[in-house]
């Protein structure tokens, strides 16, 4: 077909309105941020001037006014996080505990139907396997990778192949696995990588998406491979920024690589640690993109989030895709928490 | 400091404000209203005027170039009767319809493709019930089985729009010519066929059931089809209503005579391997081994006309075509599995009830089967409006007294079965569980 402008004016008209609307609503906010604060500055300077020029004692800072004023700024957070963030969560809560149209309150059942129906059991251990072995192997092929690439020669570019698919969205590397995994039948030309090793091997191409569990691994790969890089550009960072008189004082005691990495590296590098093993986590717990595009779900592979999609949105339960929603919430705060405490231990410590 | 920078902002506020402005005038006089309302071409649309300016949307899964082609179909009773019809499609049509009804944001207007959704929408008070216009031309143009799927109560919520037949097999008739094949027109001479094929080295069938999320649904359709020509059309009905359980031994017939073909490997799967590749190739390129001679036949529906590779001739003497799915027991008459969209109101504003009726009129039909690619079940459509062959081919099924119509079952179903576990059971079906223990899991899913 021929691309006419004229009739896609109207597409064209509205991208432009968005463009426009975009840089007018985050112009304006700049602009807020900018003009309020120098307008309070340039008040107490003249007040600064005007006290020191009649030899009057400085005022001080009024708490009260500094009250308003962070009021000022915590205002659209917190209606945001009110809006979007606490009146969900008690809604959600709220519909875990009524029937598929939202309409009799119906107890514990959806909680128990998540418990005791098969197939959702197989989604809570895929879950549960996916949240041990993210963040775990992520982490430990970032670090190693990390320490490996080290002041090597050519470190910005081993590192910037490792980081690569962090700027592939979920979809995208999920679509460029799938051709890796895909299969054509013995004797056909094979076009994925895997099964054309097989066959290369003297094997025979098997169909990898549709074996449980070795489905759930496979997908599990996709997000080694896209999160590995986050992991080792964050521990490398951390690395780098041990202070370098602790390293050389080691050298100086003789240490061997092995002991410097388990006495100074990890401990140098602890807090970072956590952070990534936690933010990984998170992420992983959330996984819905890889398995839906993959897999849909099907061949055992289906997660919570996926799960609760299909409940609420697709199958038009929302009691029992909300109890899952408030199942996934609940084993989100522990780690949550953790990095709270963590994060107040490193700033008092 | 502080001062420069703010005046900076300033100035990028008001050339920012500036811009806005400039492009707020350049279209605030694009729609110009024109005095064609009382041009001859406009007779027509007569009945339907009155409503001048006023704006009514429509929500679908119909997206891209079908989209454009609604759009064009509809472009002259916009002009005459200067309703504006705003139309959105999605690909999440489903799941999004209801986050849209539930958070009080509507369309006017949407068509539904499943009879299910609509009557949770209808249960739920959402639904308006159709006009008085409306009704009597819907009852003049469709049949009572076409209208009973959008009844709740005895109120009718929807009027059928378009329309596919899915009781196909797809064959390629240059290779049948070739071999010396013919098209079969019983269940035996299917079959009697497929062994020859067979014999002569080729898989005669190939299907495939990956649809993103809605993996499965082929397979459903095949049970479907299976199921209307083992069972009579009543007992049919039972079984999408919940009259027998899912796990009824006469389904569990229709399964395992489905799976006479589907999981047999002499049989399938063309192009692709062995049975569990069903599973995973894409419903859009499951038949395309036709064209290479690797597969002779492939069930799929009426629109999978517009799934072959470019360059593909689509008629009786061309490069592929489709035959009708045989009966087993032609004495019963002419089993024919379907479906389509019926448009549905959330409001009864008088110009939303205009676009409604309109959509029912044989106008409309005859308007929007012109530009091509589609049909429906309305009697006014003409057939010498439809341009595509298969489509030609649909309509004559569709308008023939020994048609037995039934709606495509898997859309009559609460969604979390026709939907849901409906589709993920054949899917793990085709990757090797028994018949038995699927139908088991398929019927504890059922809403109680």
């Amino acid at each position: 077909m021929e691309f006419d402008f004229a009739a896609e004016q109207p597409k064209f008209l509205m991208l432009m309105y968005g463009l426009i609307a975009f840089v007018v609503v985050v112009g304006g906010l700049l602009l807020l941020l900018d003009v309020v604060p120098a307008w309070f500055a340039r008040r107490r300077e003249a007040q600064l001037i005007a006290a020191s020029a009649s030899g009057a004692p400085m005022p001080g800072r009024r708490k009260q006014r500094e009250g308003l004023f962070a009021l000022f700024f915590l205002l659209p957070t917190l209606l945001l996080l009110t809006v979007g963030l606490v009146v969900p969560a008690i809604r959600t809560t709220l519909l875990s505990f009524m029937d598929d149209g939202s309409n009799n309150w119906v107890g514990l059942r959806n909680y128990g139907w998540m418990f005791s129906e098969g197939s959702i059991v197989r989604v809570l251990i895929n879950t549960l396997i996916w949240v041990i072995l993210v963040p775990l192997v992520a982490t430990a092929f970032g670090l190693i990778y990390a320490v490996l690439v080290d002041k090597a020669r050519l470190e910005a570019i081993a590192k910037s192949l490792i980081f690569l698919p962090m700027a592939i969205s979920f979809v995208g590397a999920t679509i460029i696995w799938k051709f890796v995994y895909a299969y054509r039948g013995d004797g056909q030309e094979q076009i994925g990588l895997l099964n054309q090793i097989v066959v290369g091997l003297g094997g025979e191409p098997k169909q990898w998406l549709l074996e449980s569990p070795l489905n759930t691994f496979l997908l599990i790969v996709i997000m080694i491979w896209i999160q590995a890089g986050f992991a080792m550009v964050v521990l490398s960072a951390a690395i780098k920024a041990i202070p370098a008189d602790i390293v050389e004082a080691a050298r100086l005691d003789g240490v061997t690589s092995w002991q410097m990495f388990w006495q100074i590296t990890m401990p140098g590098i602890r807090p970072a640690l956590v952070v990534v093993v936690v933010t990984l986590s998170i992420a992983t717990l959330k996984v819905f993109d890889i398995v839906r595009t993959a897999t849909n779900g099907n061949y055992d592979t289906s997660v919570i989030a996926n799960e609760m999609y299909n409940q609420a949105f697709r199958y038009g339960k929302n009691g029992q895709g909300s109890a899952l929603a408030v199942f996934l919430f609940v084993l989100v705060i522990p780690i949550v928490i953790y990095q709270i405490r963590n994060l107040r231990q490193q700033r008092e410590g | 400091m502080a001062f420069a920078r703010s005046r900076q902002a300033l100035a990028i506020a008001g050339v920012l404000g500036l811009a806005l402005g400039a492009t707020a005038c350049g279209t605030g006089n694009d729609k110009k209203s024109s005095g064609k309302a009382s041009s001859p071409e406009c007779a027509a649309y007569e009945k339907y005027q009155g409503h001048d300016g006023k704006k009514v949307t429509i929500y679908s899964s119909i997206r891209d170039i079908e989209a454009d082609r609604l759009a064009q179909s509809w472009k002259q009773f916009e002009d005459c009767t200067g309703i504006k019809i705003d139309h959105e499609g999605s690909g999440e049509f489903e799941a999004q319809i209801g986050v849209r009804v539930d958070g009080g944001n509507a369309p006017d207007l949407a068509f539904i493709p499943q009879p299910g959704l609509l009557k949770r929408f209808a249960d739920a008070g959402k639904l308006k019930p159709v006009g008085a216009d409306t009704k009597a031309l819907a009852e003049q143009n469709f049949t009572p089985d076409w209208l009973k799927y959008s009844t709740v109560d005895g109120k009718l919520y929807g009027v059928p729009l378009g329309s596919n037949v899915k009781s196909y097999v797809w064959y390629s008739p240059k290779t049948f010519k070739e071999k010396g094949w013919t098209v079969p027109t019983t269940w035996d001479e299917l079959i009697a066929l497929s062994d020859k094929i067979a014999a002569s080295g080729t898989k005669p069938w190939c299907a495939g059931i990956e649809s993103g999320d809605a993996t499965g649904w082929p397979a459903t359709d095949w049970i479907e089809d299976v199921m209307l020509r083992t069972q009579t059309p009543e007992v049919y009905d039972q079984w999408t209503t919940h009259g027998i359980p899912f796990n009824d031994p006469k389904v569990a017939d229709a399964v395992n005579k489905a799976g006479t073909i589907l999981k047999n490997e002499k049989y399938v799967n063309g192009g692709f391997g062995g049975v569990k590749s069903i599973a995973t190739t894409s419903f859009q390129e499951a038949g395309t081994p036709i064209t290479t001679g690797k597969c002779a036949l492939h069930r799929q529906a009426s629109f999978y006309a517009n799934q072959w590779p470019k360059g593909t001739k689509v008629a009786e003497d061309g490069d592929v075509f489709a035959f009708y799915f045989p009966a087993i027991d032609p004495a019963k008459g002419k089993p024919v599995l379907g479906a389509g969209e019926f448009v549905s109101a959330f409001a009864d504003r008088p110009e939303v009830q205009a676009v409604q009726t309109y959509l029912a009129s044989g106008e409309y039909v005859n308007s929007r089967a012109k530009i091509g690619d589609w049909l429906s079940a309305n009697k006014k459509l003409d057939i010498n409006n439809v341009p595509n062959p298969v489509d030609k081919l649909s309509v004559q099924i569709l308008q023939d007294p020994k048609t037995v119509f039934r709606f495509d079952g898997s859309d009559l179903m609460p969604a979390a079965v026709g939907a849901g576990t409906f589709w993920k059971g054949m899917v793990d079906w085709i990757n090797g569980k028994d018949t038995a223990t699927v139908l088991q899991g398929i019927e504890s899913s059922w809403p109680k």
